[in-house]
């Protein structure tokens, strides 16, 4: 275990790895706020093409995939906020554009599946230092931002039309939410790749939202779980020869598949503890006088209703209470 | 005179190329209680949406408390609760979290919460009888209590004029008793309120002044119960006694038309 940091290039790759472990799930509890989980996969897709572009042209893969990423995130922000598509849609046709872009220029590129596969699944063993820093200067970025403003990000994924009218510019927030999404996603492909860094950005989150209750301790444990996923998927995978991307995702799945049981409890315990609501049953609503006496086939259903029974009379419920009939 | 909080002048809405309000005029004054009552696809809920700026009005003018709403910006006097069923999304967040986010409008920059804030939503959940639900998740309330979460959030920005998109629809009958009892309070407070609702149920003793729109057209304006009678609308079948007040306004056959 200790052999892990005498390697330069696992030096680095446990560094990228503590960054995007920490970025992806801080920015992915937003989206998962605004139920826009599915948002980084059609990112990833569309650096895909970005990546693409890059070997064609020789610029860095990491700069054009960003470029296009963050066009694409907006452009489906935007489409979401103004435009009549709906938003699964805009998702879809971006999924298929980005693959297929990516697929195709990179074989105009002269370049074969495995280069691909390096961006897809990641390859972070391989990071260069100008990687890194790269790689830590996008993830510092996205942290401070998404701390930073925490109150506004998480005003405008709770209620949109309710942070608007408080004056809070929740359009340009919305974008800024997509371009950071984009930024992670594209940081995320040396270290897990493309096509799985969406899940570094939800998976976290739908575990640490298993234990809390509030959106400070979601976010927290989210980006405390992406971390160790992240150094947990690196080590491993030094050991046992595995992919380093998918070790992670992984690791990350199981937390999510251990707390799910714990996280049913903590539910079923607390609609258990919840105290009744005494209000709501001092109501005793007189029916009105009836001479019929309902019972066993008097012709109205009968329904259960806790300790007794109701009997359906013209579209309301009767039940029996002394001398009288109560609505129920 | 004094200047009215809300003034609307012949304003029209059009939604995806149809006409949903049609060149309404109406005045909220200070301190009043105003209701919007209408049936779905009346056309209430896009007015006060386009009042409060979420929508962009055709034609007409808007002013709010004396300033055109274009060039509205001291937003912290409007508290806004939009028509929603539920004040969860996709995180859990506690009771507290979601009211904090009403003080925003406090905030210029950076709107981490402060001493101030914390005093708002203290007092806010306490207009609204949640105060001992502060640190629980919104998750756990009932419907009626979700309102009254969002009901808070809005107050915590300590607003003028409040505006309610049907705060009732789906509420439970002890949760409209206790949705009474804070409009009553803040009735007493002078809080001037617009509200939208289907139907009024126990808050019809509370309120000034009935707007009825059909079809994005203003029918009548007056008392309440007299929205009622006057329009003759059908007698809703039910048993709440004698000393009912519930206004039937849910029949949607009464009102003989719908959205689609």
């Amino acid at each position: 275990m200790l052999d892990l940091w005498q390697y330069e290039f696992m030096q680095r790759a446990l560094i990228a790895a503590i960054c995007t472990g920490l970025a992806a799930p801080a920015i992915g509890t937003y989206l998962v706020q605004r139920r826009l989980a599915l948002l980084g996969d059609g990112i990833g897709h569309v650096a895909l093409t970005g990546v693409a572009v890059g070997l064609l042209t020789g610029w860095a893969p990491l700069t054009s995939a960003v470029i296009l990423a963050a066009a694409g995130a907006i452009g489906i922000e935007l489409l979401r906020a103004y435009g009549k598509t709906s938003g699964d849609v805009a998702l879809a046709l971006m999924f298929y554009g980005g693959i297929a872009g990516g697929v195709f220029l990179t074989a105009q590129a002269g370049e074969s599946a495995a280069t691909l596969n390096t961006y897809l699944f990641g390859s972070i063993t391989t990071l260069s230092p100008g990687d890194l820093r790269d790689v830590a200067i996008l993830s510092a970025l996205v942290v401070a931002v998404a701390v930073g403003l925490a109150p506004q990000l998480f005003a405008i994924c709770q209620d949109e039309d309710q942070s608007r009218v408080s004056g809070v510019p929740a359009r340009m927030y919305g974008v800024l939410i997509a371009g950071l999404a984009a930024i992670t996603v594209t940081v995320s492909m040396r270290t897990v790749g493309l096509l799985l860094a969406s899940a570094l950005m939800v998976v976290p989150v739908a575990t640490a939202q298993q234990l809390s209750r509030s959106f400070r301790t979601t976010f927290v444990l989210a980006t405390l779980l992406g971390v160790v996923a992240s150094i947990a998927g690196v080590a491993v995978s030094f050991e046992a020869a595995t992919p380093p991307g998918p070790t992670i995702v992984l690791l990350a799945l199981a937390g999510f598949v251990v707390t799910a049981p714990v996280g049913a409890l903590l539910a079923w315990r607390r609609t258990r503890s919840a105290p009744f609501e005494t209000a709501e049953s001092t109501e005793h609503d007189l029916a009105e006088q009836h001479p019929h006496e309902h019972g066993p086939g008097c012709g109205h259903p009968a329904v259960q209703h806790s300790d007794h029974l109701d009997y359906v009379h013209d579209g309301h419920r009767h039940a029996p209470h002394g001398q009288h009939y109560d609505e129920h | 005179m004094t200047t009215p909080v809300v003034a609307v002048d012949d304003v029209s809405v059009v939604l995806s190329g149809r006409p949903v309000v049609r060149r309404v005029g109406l005045r909220v004054l200070s301190g009043e209680f105003v209701t919007l009552l209408g049936a779905n696809g009346s056309g209430k809920s896009t007015l006060i949406r386009t009042m409060v700026g979420l929508l962009p009005a055709a034609s007409g003018s808007i002013e709010l408390f004396g300033t055109p709403q274009q060039q509205f910006r001291d937003w912290r006097r409007v508290g806004y609760v939009p028509q929603r069923s539920t004040a969860q999304s996709g995180v859990p967040a506690t009771v507290s979290e979601v009211v904090t986010t009403g003080r925003l409008s406090h905030h210029r920059f950076a709107g981490w919460p402060n001493r101030s804030d914390r005093t708002a939503v203290a007092e806010a959940l306490e207009i609204v009888r949640l105060a001992d639900r502060g640190r629980d998740s919104v998750a756990q309330l009932s419907g009626g209590q979700q309102q009254r979460v969002m009901i808070a959030r809005a107050l915590a920005a300590h607003p003028d004029l409040l505006v309610l998109d049907e705060p009732t629809a789906g509420v439970d009958q002890a949760s409209q008793a206790v949705l009474a009892e804070v409009f009553a309070d803040l009735v007493d407070r002078g809080t001037t309120i617009l509200l939208v609702a289907h139907e009024l149920g126990p808050l019809t003793p509370l309120v000034d002044r009935s707007i009825v729109l059909r079809d994005g057209r203003i029918v009548f304006e007056g008392d309440a119960e007299q929205a009622v009678l006057d329009l003759g609308l059908g007698v809703h079948h039910h048993h709440d006694g004698p000393t009912s007040s519930r206004v039937p306004l849910t029949d949607e056959a009464a009102w003989g038309h719908d959205r689609a």
